[in-house]
């Protein structure tokens, strides 16, 4: 049962992953990430870590993305964009050869582990009490062991946020840019725009 | 497999009964959920058509009440148009995405039970014990939480992929909105798990159980969470479901028909169950989560039937409230939406958090109650003091032109 439902959320995992870095529309490279992130989810919620899978699906489907997508349509990034041109030079074959380099230093490892990568023994990062929800644990830790951490990290966002608001809210020029000649009313003539050149 | 969480039904061992009375419960579930659909399309209408002196659908069955199952059968044989410029597969996908968190969502939600005289809400099916809900994972009411927060992708994609104006700004539009207020929501809850001390919606309806304060007043976290964070679920859960007030998303005078504007035939169909499904599955969680759910005394006969009896009464008081607000309140400007989600219900509820917070913390460790929250009340209203003043000296330096 663990197995099928591990089989066929890898596979969602992976086809979503291609499909972000191979759709040339930016929404639809969007939605195949969503796919990835469910996958993720599900995978969690196979290992038994039901907040993880919710946090997962709260955090990153609900929000993360949702901004992404939010800021498509604000950009109206619709239009396929030029994919031929490279920013970098010649990043199409180095990203090619570091992903084989990648995937051989993967494959080594489990040929050259044999049955020793596979040792049985429990992971270190499984339950500490099998017969406590995870919830309470996470609950239970976090807020006692890693309290600092997570005071710190609260503070880190506070910082980001109030940083992005004060970045957003610069304090104009002292003096203003005038406004073009066309656009005032000189009180001798009638308030309409002058046609441009070529215009009609 | 402790996914379905606290059921006794899965405690044991799972034969084929079990899993018989599990599709039972789905099918249950989901034939309530269509039927509930249908009867608050008709009851809208009809209460709407009551408040404004006319009669409403009156003609498909007594008092009308088929109207919606007639408009359905229409939908089906109704040609569906695709627009030339529409991304065809997104525009397919977007009303499947609307309509399956909107299914999803009810499994949580306790819907009968025997909670009378101190019974732990199981009832008795085919000789075992079992929950009347679909599912009680201990994630519980998070799992809400995590189908709202996706059900904007339906109304997201439907209006980027109709590859036309008004449907485009209609979904900017909703997804600003919901996203603005989830974060209420998300605290209000936030305000009713801390009071219960648990996630499962079970364990939230069983802590509002029972004879309750006096023996008379109920043990509802209405009254047990202070009354703020009802009222700021209820108002948030209504521009969630964009509904009026808060339907600037499809605002007939200024976006023809916002998202599903270009939307024909059974897809529309689909958008439109959707928006009343979550109108039904929001009462009931409402329900759940501040009116003890199907908690509440048997009056007569069987305590199970009571459950189901005491849910559907708050579940139709709801749902009558939500069309008594649509056809009484004009629809809100878009500045004000947005102020009030931002500027008074987070920080509102994110306030009464912390104070009942601090409540809690002052009973865990007998301090003097009264002087705990006196000091939690000075602290926040020195805080919101504070918020007024930035917000009033930011308007003063916008108008002066210092910033922009």
């Amino acid at each position: 049962m663990e197995t099928a439902v591990f089989i066929v959320c890898a596979l969602i995992v992976l086809a979503g992953g291609l499909g972000v870095v191979s759709s040339r529309n930016p929404v639809h490279a969007a939605l195949s990430l969503i796919a990835t992130l469910f996958g993720i989810a599900v995978l969690f919620l196979n290992l038994g870590a039901e907040l993880l899978a919710v946090v997962q699906v709260i955090v990153y489907t609900g929000a993360i993305v949702v901004l992404i997508l939010f800021v498509m349509m604000l950009l109206g990034v619709d239009s396929e964009e030029d994919l031929e041109t490279e920013p970098l030079v010649g990043q199409r074959l180095l990203a090619g050869l570091v992903g084989l380099l990648f995937l051989g230093a993967i494959l080594a490892i489990i040929i050259i582990g044999k049955e020793s990568i596979v040792t049985g023994s429990h992971s270190v990062t499984s339950a500490i009490s099998p017969t406590v929800s995870n919830i309470t644990q996470i609950g239970t830790e976090l807020f006692t062991t890693y309290v600092f951490p997570l005071e710190v990290t609260a503070g880190l966002l506070t910082i980001a946020v109030v940083g992005a608001v004060v970045l957003s809210r610069r304090p104009r020029d002292l003096e203003p840019i005038p406004e073009p000649e066309s656009m005032t009313d000189m009180g001798d003539e009638p308030l309409t725009a002058i046609p441009e050149e070529g215009a009609h | 497999m402790n996914m379905l969480g606290g059921d006794p039904l899965l405690s044991g061992q799972v034969d084929l009964a079990v899993v018989l009375i599990v599709l039972l419960k789905v099918v249950g579930v989901f034939a309530f959920l269509l039927v509930a659909t249908m009867l608050m399309i008709w009851f809208e209408r009809k209460v709407v058509g009551d408040f404004q002196n006319r009669v409403g659908p009156n003609t498909a069955g007594p008092f009308g009440i088929l109207q919606t199952l007639a408009d359905g059968i229409k939908f089906f044989f109704k040609e569906d148009l695709i627009p030339d410029r529409a991304e065809r597969r997104v525009f397919i996908l977007a009303p499947l995405l609307t309509v399956v968190p909107a299914f999803l969502l009810f499994t949580i939600v306790p819907f009968g039970g025997d909670f009378s005289n101190g019974h732990d809400g199981s009832v008795e099916l085919f000789g075992h014990t079992t929950y009347l809900q679909l599912a009680d994972p201990s994630i519980g009411i998070l799992f809400a939480l995590a189908m709202s927060s996706i059900a904007v992708y339906g109304v997201m994609l439907a209006g980027w992929s109709s590859g036309s104006k008004y449907p485009l700004i209609g979904s900017v539009r909703a997804s600003a909105q919901m996203v603005s207020y989830e974060a209420a929501l998300g605290l209000s809850v936030c305000a009713v798990v801390l009071t219960t001390g648990t996630l499962s919606t079970h364990g939230i309806v069983m802590a509002q159980a029972g004879s309750g304060w006096g023996g008379f007043i109920p043990h509802w976290n209405l009254i047990a969470a202070g009354f703020v964070p009802f009222v700021v679920f209820l108002l948030a859960s209504q521009a969630e479901l964009n509904r009026p007030p808060f339907d600037l998303v499809e605002a007939e005078q200024e976006l023809v028909g916002s998202y599903h504007t270009e939307y024909s035939s059974i897809r529309f169909a689909l958008f439109f169950v959707a928006e009343f499904m979550n109108s039904v599955t929001m009462a009931a969680i409402i329900v759940t989560l501040f009116l003890g759910g199907p908690a509440g005394p048997a009056l007569l006969g069987p305590g199970w039937l009571w459950g189901i009896i005491w849910f559907l009464l708050k579940m139709t008081a709801f749902l009558f409230l939500f069309v008594w607000v649509r056809s009484t309140l004009p629809r809100v400007r878009y500045d004000q939406l947005m102020d009030l989600g931002w500027k008074v219900l987070i920080p509102l509820s994110l306030g009464w958090l912390l104070l009942l917070a601090t409540f809690w913390v002052a009973r865990d460790q007998h301090w003097n109650g009264f002087v705990t929250v006196a000091i939690g009340a000075v602290v926040g209203l020195t805080g919101y003091g504070l918020l007024k003043a930035a917000i009033a000296t930011s308007k003063a330096r916008r108008l002066e032109g210092v910033v922009d």
